[in-house]
């Protein structure tokens, strides 16, 4: 199910919004901008959401939550051009889900909300553009300069699990030109042209697919476009990952170009995308699809295996930042950073009349993702040998972490259902450690073989409490 | 050539940007508030102040890895700036309320000489202006009273554009009209190299940004890198740091993309006798020198 009822593809320059009468180009773009806008009203999303190219982050992704960004902004290279004076609305309750769903998938995403936080050049010209009387509430994110197409991928289906659950829908902006080669000289406005017959011709190839509707290709394309026609200005070229994962990566869309014109050497195009049974259909998708953000190699967060036996056997955890503010939890649901990430978008517990559900949980630590008594397979998938009990503690233990943080107890406990991989092997140390916590407690119980876990846990536990 | 006196660069300083040094030294200018941090470069910085401090000088000229421009450098041309700097990527750390002067005579000086050689230099004379918190950093950790005017010059991305050697063909072109200019007015100014050397960072941050058991290099091959750096910076080969900026740049992720260190040390001609060097640390992953050189000091040594 997706939440996007339209997508659009506008260019960061400046030009249209600060020149549009210096070049019938830049005109062109700026008409092309007024007809998006006309696409957009109609098609009435609850959120404007932006994906800019031009706004970098370092520290995973951020997502600004200021209620009303107000400030007189000036590029830093069109500085003569003009000043633009903005205030724009912002739909912070999104902004906070965005985050919290982007960290269900094991993203690090952290909201900002600060006085004068420089909102950068392209988000700007796209929302002054695009929605200057603020009519739609908008929400921007950043690129990572790090990030790559995987967590870029997961990126945009976060922001689709937020608007899900937020029941709202959203027009998808991503604000890129599609080549980036811009003049290393000052020209006049008359003179600009699109930088080489390459540019030129890869815009057209990109042009041709867009009006077929065929995002999902151009993402595929992604890393060629980036060879061809891109400046490495900020690493890899990621705005059709993100648009084709955030609407639903496929090749169904209403395709339609308004406008497409030079913009000082690179290709400017406003692109309009409108989810449609009727598109070009899906063909054969040479990448993966990706759910969950695996992790990179970061030495923060392997630190803790120096020295120590304990293995990393799954990918670290980002820790959270406290510049976090996350808004308060959603219809009952509970998420703790003292307890290990979930693997999926959902959250630790969710309480529902007097019961309060724990998801599955194992015995991976929080923030490090480590398994005490050491993962049940090497780092090659063959098999390794584990401490069931130290397992099965660990496990238990994070259970009680995640009731405090719903406000229960382990005493509270009335259900469990225990999933082991090897029940033969297993079941008696498991129970002996079960009997220590569970004797008094008296929670029914069923056990379970399973094939398999998700990550390379011998046991996981899965709980009902009435607190 | 102001009063006839011959204008000099009498200081040159590798003056690094993170804000979390600022956010660590807790300025009034500054709304975030640290319990510490980053002693080592900061410590390096303040022994960096102390030998500013016994010079006399007229400007501070610095060009910054944060002002990025794409056709050329352009030079800050407004007389005074008063404003708010938000670094976009830390905007947790540094929140700087700021207020300079700027020698625009001499940057217009710096940017017509640029031109007469062929560069492309403009000068950016937009009130509404903000500047950029690379310049705003080091300028501070430099010159925290701002009793000096400085002269911003942006970072042409000519590395990005086309290759490392023609960022430095350009970079050393720039610092050759800058020691002409400076020259020509009289004054006697002090540059700062704004840029880290390696540049990998985390993606995550400490849950106390100021948590020093979390802070190192982000990998070995950066540290060679930058080890192999700060030798020809302790041992006065500069000619030969340049030389090997290509292969450092490509295999450190350096901020010296931004020439910087090459401007300044084109405009310094490649001094062949060793910095004053005062520090190395990391800071979220990257590695940062504070070091000076000091010609005018250099000369009177020699001509003892």
């Amino acid at each position: 199910m997706n939440a996007f009822v339209k997508g659009l593809i506008v260019p960061g320059i400046p030009h249209p919004l600060l020149a549009p009468d210096q070049n019938p180009g830049w005109q062109q773009l700026a008409d092309g901008f007024a007809a998006a806008r006309e696409d957009l009203q109609a098609a009435k999303p609850d959120v404007l959401l932006i994906y800019s190219t031009m706004w970098p982050s370092v520290i995973g992704h951020q997502i600004q939550a200021h209620p009303e960004p107000e400030w007189v902004h000036v590029d830093e290279l069109f500085h003569a051009l003009g000043s633009i004076p903005y205030k724009f609305r912002i739909d912070t309750e999104f902004a906070h889900a965005y985050q919290q769903a982007a960290t269900a998938r094991n993203l690090h995403a952290r909201t900002v909300a600060y006085d004068g936080f420089p909102i950068d050049t392209g988000s700007v010209v796209a929302l002054k553009l695009l929605n200057p009387n603020n009519e739609i509430p908008a929400c921007i994110v950043s690129s990572n300069m790090y990030a790559d197409r995987a967590e870029t991928i997961v990126l945009g289906k976060a922001a689709n699990d937020a608007l899900l659950a937020q029941g709202k829908t959203a027009a998808a902006v991503s604000v890129m030109t599609l080549s980036n080669r811009l003049f290393t000289d000052w020209i006049e406005p008359h003179e600009d042209r699109i930088h080489s017959g390459k540019d030129e011709e890869w815009n057209q190839k990109l042009l041709e697919f867009l009006a077929d509707g065929r995002l999902e290709d151009c993402a595929q394309l992604s890393r060629e476009i980036h060879r061809q026609i891109r400046i490495n200005k900020v690493v890899n070229f990621k705005p059709f990952w993100w648009l084709t994962s955030a609407m639903g990566a496929h090749n169904r869309y209403e395709g339609k170009v308004h406008a497409y014109a030079p913009l000082f050497g690179t290709g400017g195009a406003v692109v309009s995308l409108t989810p449609s049974p009727h598109g070009i259909g899906d063909k054969e998708f040479d990448e993966d699809d990706v759910e969950v953000y695996g992790g990179d190699r970061n030495v923060l967060n392997t630190a803790q295996t120096a020295g120590s036996d304990v293995p990393a056997a799954t990918p670290p955890t980002p820790a959270v930042s406290p510049t976090t503010t996350p808004a308060p939890p959603a219809a009952g649901t509970v998420r703790t950073n003292k307890a290990p990430a979930p693997v999926g978008a959902y959250p630790h517990a969710r309480q529902v009349g007097d019961l309060l559900y724990l998801s599955g949980c194992g015995p991976r630590q929080p923030g490090t993702d480590a398994i005490p008594g050491g993962a049940i397979r090497d780092e090659n998938g063959d098999p390794a040998t584990y401490d069931i009990k130290a397992q099965t503690r660990a496990v238990i233990e994070n259970i009680k972490v995640i009731l405090e943080a719903s406000g229960a107890a382990l005493e509270d406990v009335i259900d469990v259902t225990a999933f082991l991989v090897d029940m033969d092997r297993d079941f008696k140390g498991y129970n002996e450690v079960y009997a220590e916590y569970f004797t008094d407690i008296q929670a029914t119980r069923t056990t379970l073989a399973i094939s398999a876990l998700p990550t390379p846990i011998a046991v996981e536990l899965k709980v009902i409490a009435k607190p | 050539m102001a009063d006839g006196k011959k204008g000099a660069i009498v200081a040159g300083f590798m003056a690094p940007h993170p804000p979390h040094l600022v956010y660590a030294e807790n300025p009034p200018q500054n709304e975030p508030t640290a319990e510490c941090g980053w002693e080592p470069l900061r410590w390096a910085y303040e022994r960096a102040r102390g030998d500013l401090a016994n010079l006399e000088y007229d400007t501070i000229i610095v060009l910054s890895a944060h002002w990025q421009t794409y056709v050329g450098n352009h030079f800050l041309g407004v007389p005074h700036f008063k404003s708010k700097s938000v670094d976009p990527i830390f905007p947790n750390l540094f929140r700087y309320h700021y207020e300079l002067n700027v020698d625009v005579d001499l940057a217009r000086a710096i940017c017509q000489n640029g031109a007469d050689d062929g560069l492309v230099t403009t000068m950016m004379e937009n009130p509404d202006f903000r500047v950029d918190y690379g310049t705003i950093v080091s300028c501070h950790m430099m010159n925290p009273d701002w009793n000096k005017p400085i002269v911003g010059i942006s970072s042409c991305r000519s590395a990005s554009y086309y290759n490392v050697e023609v960022m430095q063909e350009q970079a050393i072109a720039l610092g050759n009209a800058t020691r002409r200019a400076v020259e020509a007015s009289g004054k006697r100014v002090v540059l700062l190299a704004s840029n880290s050397l390696s540049h990998r960072h985390f993606t995550t941050e400490s849950e106390v940004p100021e948590d020093m058991s979390r802070e190192h290099i982000y990998n070995h091959n950066q540290y060679l890198w930058d080890m192999q750096m700060i030798e020809r910076i302790r041992s006065g080969r500069t000619r030969e740091m340049i030389d090997m900026m290509p292969e450092f740049i490509s295999q450190s992720i350096s901020e010296c993309d931004a020439g910087g260190l090459s401007w300044m040390m084109g405009a310094m001609n490649f001094p062949n006798y060793p910095a004053e060097f005062y520090g190395y640390g990391t800071v979220i992953g990257t590695g940062n020198v504070v070091a000076g050189w000091f010609p005018t000091k250099q000369d009177a040594e020699a001509a003892k």
